[in-house]
């Protein structure tokens, strides 16, 4: 295990009387997939914005490369090598590959105010970008991000921040809305990334998906790291059981079973609906 | 290491694929956002030499629409960059007549010279853009709200001010030569000299959007607002640039108007709203943002004012002309969604 990247010890952070995250304290390396794992509402989206500058927490430090810093804002964060995609990939539809890889950072050529924009050159490297990345269908710049499946447009965004020097890779649920080839790609990519050296942070339910790339595993429940453990550590069920706070998947449906057997096959229904 | 010459053949069977897309592909152009508006004003074209004459066509004939093109161009290429950026200004309505009330006023009424006219009528363009842009940045409200806002306000304020200083609503102007001829002279008797304002624009707007760097940013902002501000775009002074610049070339609009016709009135302009917003759509521009070129704005005008005045080379009643124009609307919005779509759903086929 290599010395950490960024370190977080003791954060806290408290939406006025809701505390979402209590006395988080993680460790992410370079060369490494952290899974955060978690139910809905378990404070996985409020630790990512933490981390890419969102928001700041109410107590605890991060560290960055044996440094504490304080992130000013998501441009800050992505200044220092954080960057976090998203769901959707944070494209957009009907712009071209090549220009939409270079928002922002437009190559340019020609010289003083008759710059313009370099649409040969910015084509060659997102597609050499995406391609390094085992995106083998993708060979003309000029298509439309909005043509690509989700899949791809996740490799592209991930090819992308890995282009522009990120050190830290932030991936939001990248494989929560694609069907299981898609999530292959995605998969890929990320095993990719890590090859490379960049310290990734993937955050999914999807616990085969996590199992798939994972090194290093915490599981958040209600706020606070439930578990932290590392690969080969802990079972498939035993990671599901702790996503599912505590109870083990194998009692509740014992109980559903159970109540179905008691109630002529009905399902248990809401205390409302029966009355 | 590996990945390096693993690459390597990617590359070279990229060559081929990328020196094909530069050939000629009648595809290619029909995937391009201003595909129907070339279509639409051929079209018209059709149309009108069908059933009119071909005097519609003639110098004579063409001052007719290029006029109307020239003026409604103007307007509707920031109107056009604003849609592709996600927001709308309606405000232009009254920043046309504001713009000829200005000049006029002081040009005209009070006799100051028509250099501080010009001045201050670009300097109120200016400043409204800037109510507008820091009102949309700051509230949140949506910008069709905001510059509604601003029409009424801006209309009222031009037709008090007038009656309350020159007790009329409606003001003469004697522009000196100079001014006469580069704002509002007939060149050649017919055409205005709008037209080359408008022309010299619209090679200024082609090289800004498709061209500079800049023009990336505003499909970027259309697109997607939240990306494009952590890809590190400015997309707050962006968008006050453009409502600075809508609200600008209004006003200049109206003073080209001033000064050719040689008076100014209140109420003017306010046709100009929907028109410019149908010139831009007819033109590709997709409504809520992201999508257009400014070619496509450039034939949408021209095909608007075809149909605005080509009716009258036909025999038919001037009343029908804005049936034909909510059908071309239509017409170019199902047909801009087509080209649209094919364009998402274009991927190179494998050789």
């Amino acid at each position: 295990m290599s010395t950490p990247i960024l370190k977080l010890r003791n954060i806290c952070k408290s939406f006025g009387p809701i505390d979402v995250l209590q006395d988080i304290s993680l460790d992410i390396c370079p060369g490494e997939v952290l899974c955060l794992l978690g139910d809905n509402g378990a404070g996985k989206s409020t630790l990512i914005k933490t981390l890419s500058g969102v928001y700041r927490p109410n107590s605890g430090t991060i560290e960055m490369d044996g440094r504490p810093i304080e992130f000013t804002g998501p441009r800050d964060a992505s200044n220092r090598g954080i960057a976090t995609v998203h769901q959707f990939g944070g494209t957009f539809p009907l712009m071209s590959i090549g220009r939409s890889f270079f928002i922002g950072v437009e190559p340019t050529k020609g010289w003083g105010p008759f710059k313009i924009f370099d649409r040969k050159k910015a084509n060659e490297i997102a597609v050499k970008a995406v391609r390094d990345f085992g995106i083998t269908r993708i060979e003309d710049g000029d298509r439309l991000v909005g043509g690509l499946s989700g899949g791809e447009r996740q490799s592209l965004a991930i090819a992308r921040a890995v282009h522009f020097g990120a050190k830290v890779l932030i991936l939001d649920e990248p494989t929560a809305a694609l069907g299981v080839k898609q999530a292959t790609h995605v998969l890929r990519i990320v095993n990719e990334a890590k090859r490379r050296g960049l310290a990734v942070v993937f955050i999914t339910h999807q616990v085969m998906h996590a199992m798939a790339v994972g090194d290093h595993f915490a599981v958040l429940i209600r706020g606070a790291v439930a578990a932290d453990f590392r690969k080969g550590e802990k079972t498939r069920e035993e990671i599901t059981d702790l996503m599912a706070g505590g109870e083990t998947m194998a009692e509740l449906e014992a109980q559903i079973d159970g109540y179905m057997a008691t109630h002529d096959g009905h399902a248990p229904q809401h205390a409302g609906a029966s009355a | 290491m590996n990945s390096k010459t693993a690459s390597q053949p990617i590359v070279v069977a990229n060559a081929p694929a990328s020196s094909s897309a530069t050939r000629f592909s009648i595809g290619g152009l029909f995937r391009r956002p201003e595909a129907g508006a070339f279509l639409g004003l051929f079209g018209v074209f059709v149309f009108f030499i069908a059933f009119g004459s071909i005097d519609f066509l003639k110098p004579a004939g063409a001052a007719s629409w290029l006029n109307v093109a020239a003026n409604l161009g103007i307007v509707a290429f920031p109107i056009g960059l604003l849609m592709i950026a996600g927001e709308l200004d309606i405000s232009i309505g009254s920043m046309i007549p504001a713009g000829s009330m200005t000049v006029a006023i002081i040009s005209g009424y009070y006799g100051l010279p028509i250099w501080l006219g010009i001045a201050a009528t670009l300097g109120l363009g200016v400043v409204v853009g800037l109510v507008n842009g820091f009102l949309v940045v700051r509230t949140n409200v949506p910008s069709l709200i905001v510059t509604l806002g601003t029409l009424f306000a801006v209309a009222g304020l031009v037709l008090g001010l007038s009656v309350l200083l020159t007790g009329t609503t409606s003001v003469a102007l004697k522009a000196p030569e100079l001014a006469k001829f580069l704002f509002g002279q007939f060149v050649a008797n017919t055409f205005q000299v709008i037209i080359f304002w408008w022309l010299a624009l619209t090679a200024i707007y082609i090289y800004v959007i498709h061209y500079s760097p800049y023009g990336n940013w505003i499909f970027a902002m259309g697109g997607d607002k939240i990306s494009a501000r952590n890809a590190g775009i400015p997309t707050s002074r962006l968008t006050i640039v453009l409502f600075v610049l809508s609200a600008t070339s209004a006003a200049f609009v109206g003073m080209c108007q001033a000064i050719l016709f040689n008076s100014a009135q209140v109420s003017a302009g306010m046709s100009f709203i929907f028109n410019s917003i149908i010139s831009v759509v007819v033109g590709g521009v997709l409504l809520t943002g992201g999508f257009g070129s400014i070619v496509g704005i450039f034939f949408g005008t021209i095909t608007f004012a075809v149909v605005n005045q080509g009716i009258y080379f036909t025999t038919f009643d001037r009343n029908w002309s804005s049936l034909i124009i909510g059908v071309m609307l239509l017409l170019a919005v199902l047909m801009n969604n087509t080209f649209r779509s094919m364009a998402l759903s274009y991927s190179p086929k494998k050789k």
